[in-house]
């Protein structure tokens, strides 16, 4: 147990140390996110117009923009163990008396708190777009944004198990991420789509951490009280069987499918040689 | 040095990559307190060997003790006996030397109180005082390998392991690194195990495995195996070759070996046996050179060919990727 812990926090420390002097990851996780919310907003939100009673296209949208840069930012622990397995780091690791459950522990950790990190820095954009936050929100937003984090982090560190070239993860990375993102109702309401779309959607792990995340932003900002989740006028759940989730049973499908992700990431990461 | 104790005991040790062998079933054992030589080619299965000591591979058969713990079995206390020194870099460029230094500490739980003086103490040794708050990436390669040195120390380890340690280095660097592994050995007390395809390296150790194709074919002090040549060695170049191999085989009673033009034999008394010899010679020859034995002509002698002209063995690539 006590390899364990050490293992974990040596490689969070020193992750996180080499995060505070790499400042291109840090503007690289908040680029893409940036660059939907921007876009996406100007181009479509007055075609749009409002998607509830005081929700327009960019306050819909902005929670999920939220969960953008903590999946981006998560999926980067993947790729930061594929580079220490390329440059050699990864040796110095191994050969440690560390615990291999451990070091991947380590990794889920030191970078949980760097997308927490980027997440909140995203709550800066808020007054400019008219949604109203306050420290309650922020609370209960952290671990929503946590168990995101685990839980695509256990997803990257899976992809970067075995893979010994960037490039190779970097193809995988865009193989994954557009997919993740667009059926994850950051963009519209999964409920008024084609079936497929639907279904789909319903099987991406992100989608349970958007609508968490939208269900905190909306709850304080919807004009209608009878907006919160469950009363049924809340108008983006998602519905399984006819089941609207509520932010709990969200935060529930994600932290299960946290831990099967991270299982397996420890698994094979702790099977090669 | 103490013959008695074995730090290190290796039984029937083999590492296969699929069809390829790169470890052949090889036994050896190391004495406490030595510096224990692994000499040959590349690819001949060095660092494979290493790795599977260090607990990196897992063996295909046989075993391996380090300080008494089954490499697999007991894979922390093993990890936590040895230092490493790699041939390629496993440092974090991004960090400086003293964050890199922080983080082999915590990793190997370096007591607090210790950890400070042992720091100062390592970078004083290899010189490096003066840029510890630098970046890794600023170093220069013969730095990064000294501050690799000792960081591999940092947790009193009982025996280094060094990979090539002089690999890429110029021959000022290199002359560095072995002073310092001199050093070492008196004040840590250790035992060094290094590989080397460097022949004037070897030199430095107190016995040499001589290890080809994934087998051990010789293990002895550098003099013995030197002695072992039976004398000094003759390098010879006739106009026909064959010719001359047949009168040194029948007229003098050697046992040449043909190697393309020259002629290789060896004497027990090379500056007597000349003279005579060139007055008795029949056949024409062309340029005649003669040497006390070197290590590179006991590996000539084992294994038919010149270390320094051998080809990376067809697995040595495949092995190179399967390192990382």
């Amino acid at each position: 147990m006590e390899a364990v812990f050490r293992a974990t926090w040596v490689i969070a420390y020193r992750d996180l140390l080499r995060f505070v002097g790499d400042r291109p990851r840090l503007i690289g996780s908040f680029a893409m996110p940036l660059l939907f919310l921007i876009i996406f907003g100007a181009g479509f939100n007055r075609v749009i117009g409002a998607l509830a009673p005081g929700v327009d296209f960019v306050q819909f949208m902005y929670p999920g923009i939220v969960a953008m840069t903590v999946l981006m930012s998560s999926l980067m622990s993947g790729l930061s163990m594929v580079w220490d397995r390329e440059f050699g780091f990864l040796r110095e690791v191994m050969v440690a008396p560390l615990s291999r459950t451990g070091i991947v522990l380590g990794k889920v950790a030191g970078n949980g708190v760097i997308a927490i990190g980027q997440g909140l820095i995203m709550l800066a954009l808020a007054p400019i777009i008219g949604v109203k936050i306050d420290f309650i929100l922020v609370l209960k937003l952290i671990p929503l944004l946590l168990i995101v984090s685990i839980c695509l982090s256990g997803l990257g560190i899976l992809m970067a198990s075995r893979m010994r070239s960037q490039q190779g993860f970097q193809m995988l990375m865009q193989i994954i991420i557009m997919p993740l993102i667009f059926l994850s109702g950051v963009f519209f309401p999964i409920n008024n789509v084609p079936v497929w779309l639907e279904v789909l959607s319903k099987f991406n792990p992100l989608t349970y951490g958007v609508d968490a995340i939208r269900q905190v932003f909306l709850s304080g900002n919807l004009s209608s009280t009878n907006g919160l989740p469950g009363d049924g006028g809340y108008a983006f759940g998602v519905t399984i069987f006819g089941h609207t989730m509520g932010i709990i049973e969200d935060a529930v499908v994600m932290a299960v499918l946290g831990v099967i992700l991270l299982s397996l990431a420890i698994w094979s990461f702790s099977k090669q040689e | 040095m103490d013959t008695g104790t074995n730090i290190i005991e290796i039984h029937d040790l083999t590492k296969k990559f699929g069809q390829i062998t790169a470890v052949d079933s090889i036994s050896f054992r190391v004495y406490k307190g030595e510096i224990f030589g692994f000499l040959g080619p590349n690819g001949a299965g060095k660092t494979t060997t290493i790795s599977m000591i260090c607990t990196l591979l897992k063996p295909t058969s046989g075993r391996a003790t380090v300080n008494g713990y089954d490499t697999l079995k007991q894979r922390r206390q093993v990890q936590r006996v040895i230092g490493l020194v790699f041939q390629d870099p496993t440092l974090d460029d991004y960090l400086t030397a003293e964050q890199n230094l922080l983080f082999h500490a915590y990793a190997y739980g370096v007591p607090r109180g210790e950890r400070e003086k042992r720091l100062d103490q390592l970078l004083e040794l290899v010189e490096l005082s003066d840029r510890r708050k630098s970046k890794v990436s600023t170093y220069s390669g013969g730095m990064k390998r000294r501050l690799e040195i000792a960081r591999g120390l940092l947790h009193h380890p009982q025996i280094l392991f060094l990979d090539e340690p002089t690999l890429g280095l110029d021959p000022q660097t290199r002359y560095h690194v072995w002073e310092y592994i001199h050093v070492l050995r008196k004040q840590e007390e250790l035992t060094i195990f290094m590989t080397t395809h460097y022949m004037d390296e070897a030199e430095n150790c107190d016995r040499i495995a001589v290890i080809d194709q994934g087998k051990i074919v010789a293990l002895d002090t550098p003099d013995n195996l030197k002695d072992s040549m039976g004398g000094d060695v003759v390098i010879l170049e006739a106009e026909d070759s064959p010719k001359a191999m047949l009168e040194l085989k029948e007229k003098y009673n050697l046992s040449p070996e043909l190697q393309d033009k020259t002629i290789t034999f060896c004497v027990p008394h090379g500056e007597t046996f000349l003279p005579e010899f060139m007055r008795s010679f029949q056949s024409k020859v062309v340029s005649i050179n003669i040497h006390r034995p070197t290590l590179d002509d006991v590996f000539l002698k084992l294994t038919g060919r010149a270390i320094r002209d051998q080809e990376a063995a067809p697995w040595a690539q495949f092995r190179m990727m399967m390192r990382h």
